[in-house]
């Protein structure tokens, strides 16, 4: 059974169709890259995983389960973890804050009204030893509005661990980040647990063939192409449509 | 190794947990009020008047400081509040603590229910509804005569004793304990709910509503049960109104009320609980002041204030005195 699934996924703003016909899988443990040129759909698909997008026609499934009609909440609670392209952070609260919310919620304390959060220092060491694992612990107690981009973009990843997802779903987790910081995001990304599904969109070739064991190619909402990272390599259109376009930006 | 150094583990967690630790300060409002009833033994009435705004203000602020609702529209649940505690003590029992027990739930119930409705939304269209929510009802009040008596309101009201022994007297001691004790609960279980699990979340609804729903939460429901909470509390406010100073008329539901009472929150500082306090006690007293210095336009003076402190102090009073502390500790560095 898959991780995660869709079927026939279409999602149309008006007349453009953003998602069109969408067949996809993606297998226990997989390490799966999504890549395409820009405009290509490539976060609506997430969008619409997440919930944060209702399909137009089309079924989502995660571990076999029907979850199109679900809300967001609900499929998290089903272990599905994700990162925002665009940093999607509690701005005005404490980096350590932002990744305790999410553990919290993961723990299902969010309704606990009577006792107090910071009780469960389990929960804090936690996330501290998250934030130490992506080298910002030193900024815990700062907030993220105080933090430069970069470290902004690792507490975006930090947040999504937090949940302890079976299901990670990474939208250019290192999406304007020089390479030092880019190296400390798939580091920690490569060295996650072997049974975490990932789907990873990311546009730097050498890093999605490092990391990918499976590459989907997405060209104006539609799948042109599914393989290893050989066959995406190697494949004629993909080429021209993707990589070749690439090497000449 | 280093241990005593700030990068460790154990002291940043723990700097983290000790920022909630009770500190002696937070004891100073409460050593003020008590003060108060002896230094000014007659204002005691107005000394209940803040209090319950304070009260009222806290309400406000676990809505609109924490969650982030911003709402014009709060003293639908005040005057929901008083309505209900002042009916109840004209036609059941003139017992007080029962009293605020059906004026909590007026206003949770009319809080729960435009709740459900208006939080769908968000931006201006929420703080529409809110006032929409308001509108409404005070023309129910003002049109349904024979229940609330319209303009001329609700008199008569008597109140007994408190738990049969402490009677409200001429000159408002009775009324200043009460109002005290009332607020000190509400004091308490704020402190509690702010700290919890369920109140960290809120900040995180205001914070980014997007991202919390990407963590799991479910934010809509989050939203109804602090509103509700909220409208529980400013309807106990409005109650406490009717039973001291046992009338209850439509300006409960007004709307100056309603922004008033935003204002203060504001000057004090929003999502703080204290803002409630500092942001009532400066209105008042600027209000007071100006209006001896500069009868006719003292609004003006409060207005002008108010946009000071957007422009220049978004954290209100509070929000300066923390800035004001952290420069000090840079500079002693
Ligand atoms: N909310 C929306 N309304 C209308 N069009 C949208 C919306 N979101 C995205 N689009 C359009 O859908 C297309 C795909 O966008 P997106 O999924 O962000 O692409 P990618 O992530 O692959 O760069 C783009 O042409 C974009 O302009
Ligand atoms: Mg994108």
């Amino acid at each position: 059974m898959s991780a995660l699934e869709t079927q026939m996924l279409c999602k149309n703003f008006g007349a453009l169709a953003v998602a069109d016909k969408i067949d996809f899988r993606l297998e226990p443990g997989a390490r799966h890259a999504l890549i395409g040129p820009n405009g290509a759909g490539k976060t609506t698909f997430i969008n619409l995983i997440t919930g944060r997008l209702a399909p137009s026609s089309g079924r989502i499934l995660l571990a076999g389960q029907d979850v199109t009609a679900l809300p967001q909440e609900a499929r998290v609670k089903r272990g599905l973890g994700r990162t925002f392209q665009i940093n999607t952070l509690f701005r005005g609260l404490s980096v350590l804050e932002n990744v305790f919310l999410a553990v919290c919620e993961r723990e299902g304390l969010g309704n606990v009204m009577l006792r107090r959060a910071n009780a469960r220092r389990d929960l804090l060491d936690e996330s501290y030893g998250l934030l130490e694992s992506l080298h910002i612990a030193d900024d815990a107690l700062a907030l993220v509005k105080e933090l430069p981009y970069g470290k902004q973009r690792l507490v975006e990843l930090a947040i999504a661990l937090g949940l302890k997802p079976s299901v990670l779903l990474l939208d250019e987790p290192a999406a304007g980040l020089p390479s030092s910081e880019t190296a400390i995001i798939f580091d920690t990304v490569q060295r996650l647990p072997g049974d975490i599904a990932i789907l990873i969109i990311e546009h730097d070739m050498e890093l999605v063939f490092r990391l990918a064991n499976r590459i989907t190619v997405l060209v104006q909402g539609a799948v042109l192409m599914e393989g290893t990272p050989a066959e995406i390599a190697h494949d004629k259109r993909v080429r021209e449509v993707y990589l070749g376009e690439r090497d000449h930006g | 190794m280093f241990r005593w150094f700030n990068s460790d583990k154990g002291s940043a967690v723990e700097r983290f947990v000790q920022r909630d630790a009770l500190k002696p300060i937070e004891l100073l409002p409460w050593i003020l009020a008590i003060a108060a009833y002896y230094v000014f033994p007659s204002y005691l009435p107005l000394g209940s008047q803040i209090l319950l705004t304070i009260l009222f203000a806290i309400s406000l602020d676990l809505a609109l400081g924490y969650a982030g609702i911003i709402t014009l529209g709060h003293a639908a649940f005040f005057g929901a509040g008083a309505y209900a505690a002042g009916l109840y003590a004209l036609h059941v029992t003139g017992e007080p603590l029962s009293g605020l027990v059906v004026a909590g739930l007026a206003g949770g119930i009319l809080g729960f229910l435009s709740g459900l409705v208006i939080l769908r939304t968000s931006g201006l269209t929420l703080i529409m509804l809110t006032l929409a929510v308001l509108l409404l009802v005070q023309e129910f009040a003002n049109r349904a005569r024979p229940i609330t008596g319209g303009a001329d309101g609700l008199s008569g009201i008597s109140m007994k004793p408190i738990f049969g022994q402490f009677r409200f007297d001429l000159f408002g001691h009775t009324a200043y304990w009460y109002c005290l004790i009332v607020l000190f609960f509400v004091w308490l279980f704020a402190l509690l709910l702010v700290r919890s699990p369920f109140g960290r979340a809120l900040t995180g609804v205001r914070e980014n509503v997007t991202r919390m729903h990407a963590i799991g939460a479910p934010v809509r429901r989050r939203l109804v049960t602090v509103y509700t909470i909220s409208a529980v509390l400013a309807g106990i406010a409005g109650g406490l109104l009717a039973q001291t100073s046992q009338f209850v008329g439509l300006a409960t539901l007004g709307f100056e009320r309603s922004g008033e009472i935003v204002i203060m929150l504001v000057l004090g500082g929003i999502g703080r609980i204290y803002g409630a306090f500092v942001g009532v006690v400066i209105f008042m007293i600027a209000q007071d002041t100006f209006a001896k210095a500069d009868p006719a336009f003292w609004s003006f003076w409060v207005g002008l204030m108010l946009v000071l402190i957007v422009l220049f102090a978004r954290g209100g009073a509070l929000g300066v005195v923390d800035q004001a502390l952290r420069w000090v500790r840079k500079v002693r560095r």
